[in-house]
C-alpha cells in the first residue's frame, strides 16, 4: 500500500469527528471572531461593523481589570491549594495502613459528584442562617455570630475555593499516587541504605517521578479554573459587589444578560487568547520539566 | 522496608481518619439532609443526627404529577439519560475510526493536536454563535441540540482515550491478521476492537460523566421540561424560593448518586482514564 493511500485512509476515518468538529467548534468559533467586530444583538437581525471598538470598550472598562484579578485569584489559589493537598493526600495513601483500600476507594467520590451538586451542597453548608458551617464552628466556639460566608465581600471568594478544592484535590491526589506506585522499589531501597532521610529521598526519589505526572495535572487544573463558570454560578452569581465575578461570568452577563452579542464575544475572544498564552507558557514550562528530571 | 515506630504508626492512622472526615462528611451530610425532617434543619443548634428518617422527599421528587418539583426532577432525569447516552454514542462513533486512524498513520498526527487544542476554548467562546444559530434553525430547547453541542467537549477527550489505546495494540497483530488474508474491515472487528473494548468502556464512561455533569451549554439552551437537564433543574430549585433545603439535598442526592456509584464500580476503569496521559508521559 502506498503511504499516499494511507494518508487518504486516515483522513477518510477522521472525515466524521473532523466534520463535528468544524460545525460545532469551527464554524460557531470564526462566528464569534465575525461578531466580536460588530454591535450584533444577541436576538433580532443586524449588526454593524464597529472596528475595535468592542475590543477597546471591555479592555479599558472598569469591570474587566477587577474581574481579571477575582479569575487569577480563584486560579492560582484553589490550583496551588489543590496541588499541595492533593500531594500530601498521596503521600499518605501510599504507606500501608488499615482500610488503606477503602480509603483510596473513596478518593473517587468528590471527584463523581457533579459540580453543580457539589456547588449547592456548599451553598447550603454556608447558609447564613440555618448552615452546618455556621452551627459547627459556633459550637465548637471559633465564632459568637453566625455570618453570611457568601454574602461578605470578605469571604465569599474562599468559601467558593475551599468547595472547589474539596471537589478537585482528590484527582491531583488518583494522578499523584498512580505515579507514586510507578516508583521503583529498588530505587527506595538504594536510597535507604544511602542514609537518605524522608526529605531528600522526597527530593531526589519521589520527586522525580511525580513531577511530568503532577505538570499536567497542574497544567489541566489550571485551564479549568480559568474557564470557572458553573460553582461561580451556582453559589454567587458573581456577588457580593461583583468580588467573585470571574471572566466567564463576565462573558456570560455581556452576552446574555445584557443580549450584546458582539461586545461579549470580544470578551470571548480575549478569555481565549489569555488561556491559549497560559498553555503555551505551560507547554514551554512541561518541556523543561521534562528535560531536567530525566 | 523501614520499621514504623509506634509513634510513626499512630500518626499515620489520625492522618488517614482525618483524611476519611473531610472526604465524607459533606457527602454524608448531603444525605443526612435529605432525610431529616425540615424541622431538625433549621432547629437552633443544628440537630446533626435527624430525629426520625423522612423518606418523604423521595416520593415527592420522584413522583410524576404534573407541574410540580417531582415532574421537573423526572422529567429532567429522563432528559440527562437521553442527552448523555446521545451525546456518549455520537462521541464514540466519531472517535474509534479517528483514533486509530492517527494511532496508525503518524503524518496526520498534528490534526489530533489541533483536536485537542480546542479544549483550551471557554464554552463562552461558542456559547453566542451557537445560541443565535440553534435559534435561528428553530433548534433550541431540543434534547438533541443538546447532545450534538456537548460532542464540543466529548469528542476530542474520548478521541484523544482511544488514540492512546490503539497504541497500546501492537501493529503486527494486524499485520498477520493482514497476511492471512483478512481485509481491513475484517481486521479491525475481529482483531483489533476487541482489544480495544477496554478502552472504549472507559471513554463511554468518561464521556457519560462528562455530559451528565455539563451546566453552561444547558442552562442556556434549553428553557422547560423537554429539553432542561438535571443540572438546570437542581440550580432551579436551589435557586428558587424553597424552605425546605432538605429538597434541594434530595434533589443533589438523586443527581449525584448514578455517576458516583460509576465511580466506585468502575474506578479501574476511571483512573487509567485519568492517568493514561499524566503517567505514560
Amino acid at each position: 500500500m502506498s503511504s499516499s493511500w494511507l494518508t487518504t485512509r486516515a483522513w477518510l476515518l477522521m472525515l466524521p469527528l473532523l466534520a463535528v468538529m468544524v460545525g460545532v467548534i469551527g464554524w460557531p468559533l470564526a462566528e464569534t471572531v465575525r461578531l466580536s467586530f460588530t454591535d450584533a444583538k444577541l436576538v433580532g437581525t443586524g449588526g454593524d461593523y464597529v472596528g475595535l471598538a468592542n475590543y477597546s470598550k471591555m479592555l479599558t472598562g472598569s469591570a474587566f481589570q477587577k474581574t481579571l484579578w477575582a479569575t487569577l485569584w480563584f486560579a492560582l489559589a484553589s490550583v496551588a491549594i489543590e496541588m499541595v493537598v492533593g500531594v500530601l493526600a498521596a503521600l499518605l495513601l501510599n504507606e500501608k495502613f488499615y482500610g488503606r483500600t477503602i480509603l483510596r476507594a473513596l478518593m473517587i467520590l468528590p471527584w463523581a459528584l457533579p459540580t453543580v451538586v457539589n456547588a449547592t451542597l456548599w451553598r447550603l453548608i454556608y447558609n447564613p442562617e440555618y448552615g452546618a458551617m455556621n452551627a459547627a464552628l459556633t459550637q465548637i466556639g471559633l465564632i459568637d455570630a453566625y455570618r453570611s460566608w457568601l454574602g461578605e465581600p470578605g469571604s465569599a471568594m474562599w468559601a467558593i475555593i475551599l468547595a472547589d478544592v474539596w471537589k478537585n484535590f482528590p484527582l491531583v491526589t488518583l494522578i499523584a499516587l498512580a505515579a507514586l506506585q510507578a516508583v521503583p522499589r529498588d530505587t527506595i531501597a538504594a536510597s535507604l541504605v544511602d542514609g537518605a532521610g524522608p526529605f531528600r529521598r522526597f527530593r531526589y526519589v519521589t520527586l522525580p517521578h511525580l513531577a511530568g505526572p503532577l505538570m499536567v495535572a497542574l497544567v489541566l487544573r489550571t485551564i479549568e479554573a480559568f474557564k470557572v463558570f458553573d460553582i461561580i454560578w451556582i453559589m454567587t452569581r458573581g456577588g457580593p459587589a461583583n468580588t467573585t465575578r470571574t471572566l466567564s461570568i463576565l462573558v456570560y452577563q455581556e452576552g446574555f444578560s445584557f443580549q450584546r452579542a458582539g461586545s461579549g464575544a470580544s470578551l470571548a475572544l480575549i478569555v481565549t487568547l489569555m488561556v491559549s498564552l497560559l498553555a503555551l507558557a505551560y507547554g514551554g514550562l512541561l518541556r523543561k520539566t521534562a528535560g531536567r528530571m530525566d | 522496608m523501614e520499621r514504623q515506630s509506634l509513634f510513626a504508626k499512630v500518626m499515620l492512622h489520625l492522618a488517614a481518619l482525618l483524611l476519611a472526615a473531610v472526604i465524607l462528611t459533606p457527602i454524608l451530610w448531603l444525605f443526612v439532609m435529605s432525610i431529616s425532617p425540615a424541622a431538625d434543619l433549621s432547629a437552633k443548634p443544628l440537630n446533626w443526627w435527624p430525629s426520625a428518617v423522612d423518606l418523604s422527599r423521595y416520593v415527592t421528587l420522584l413522583s410524576r404529577v404534573e407541574n410540580s418539583a417531582g415532574a421537573a426532577v423526572t422529567s429532567s432525569l429522563a432528559n440527562s439519560l437521553i442527552v448523555a447516552g446521545m451525546a456518549t454514542l455520537a462521541a464514540i462513533v466519531v472517535a474509534v475510526p479517528a483514533g486509530w486512524a492517527v494511532s496508525r498513520t503518524p503524518s496526520v498526527g498534528w490534526s489530533l493536536n489541533a483536536v485537542i487544542a480546542t479544549y483550551m476554548l471557554p464554552p463562552v467562546a461558542l456559547a453566542v454563535p451557537l445560541y443565535m444559530g440553534l435559534a435561528r434553525l428553530g433548534m433550541l430547547n431540543s434534547v438533541f441540540s443538546l447532545a450534538l453541542v456537548y460532542l464540543t467537549i466529548l469528542a476530542p477527550f474520548t478521541t484523544w482515550l482511544m488514540k492512546s489505546g490503539f497504541d497500546g495494540i501492537p501493529k503486527e497483530i494486524e499485520a498477520a491478521a493482514m497476511i492471512d488474508g483478512a481485509n481491513l474491515w475484517q481486521t479491525l472487528r475481529i482483531v483489533t476492537l476487541p482489544l480495544a473494548l477496554p478502552t472504549i468502556a472507559t471513554a463511554v464512561l468518561f464521556a457519560f460523566l462528562l455530559a451528565w455533569d455539563e451546566f453552561f451549554y444547558a442552562l442556556l439552551f434549553t428553557s422547560d421540561l423537554r429539553a432542561k437537564t438535571l443540572t438546570v433543574a437542581i440550580a432551579d430549585i436551589a435557586g428558587g424560593r424553597v424552605s425546605d433545603y432538605g429538597m434541594i439535598a434530595t434533589a443533589g442526592v438523586i443527581a449525584a448518586l448514578p455517576p458516583m456509584l460509576l465511580g466506585l464500580l468502575m474506578q479501574r476503569a476511571l483512573i487509567s482514564g485519568l492517568t493514561s496521559g499524566g503517567v505514560k508521559g
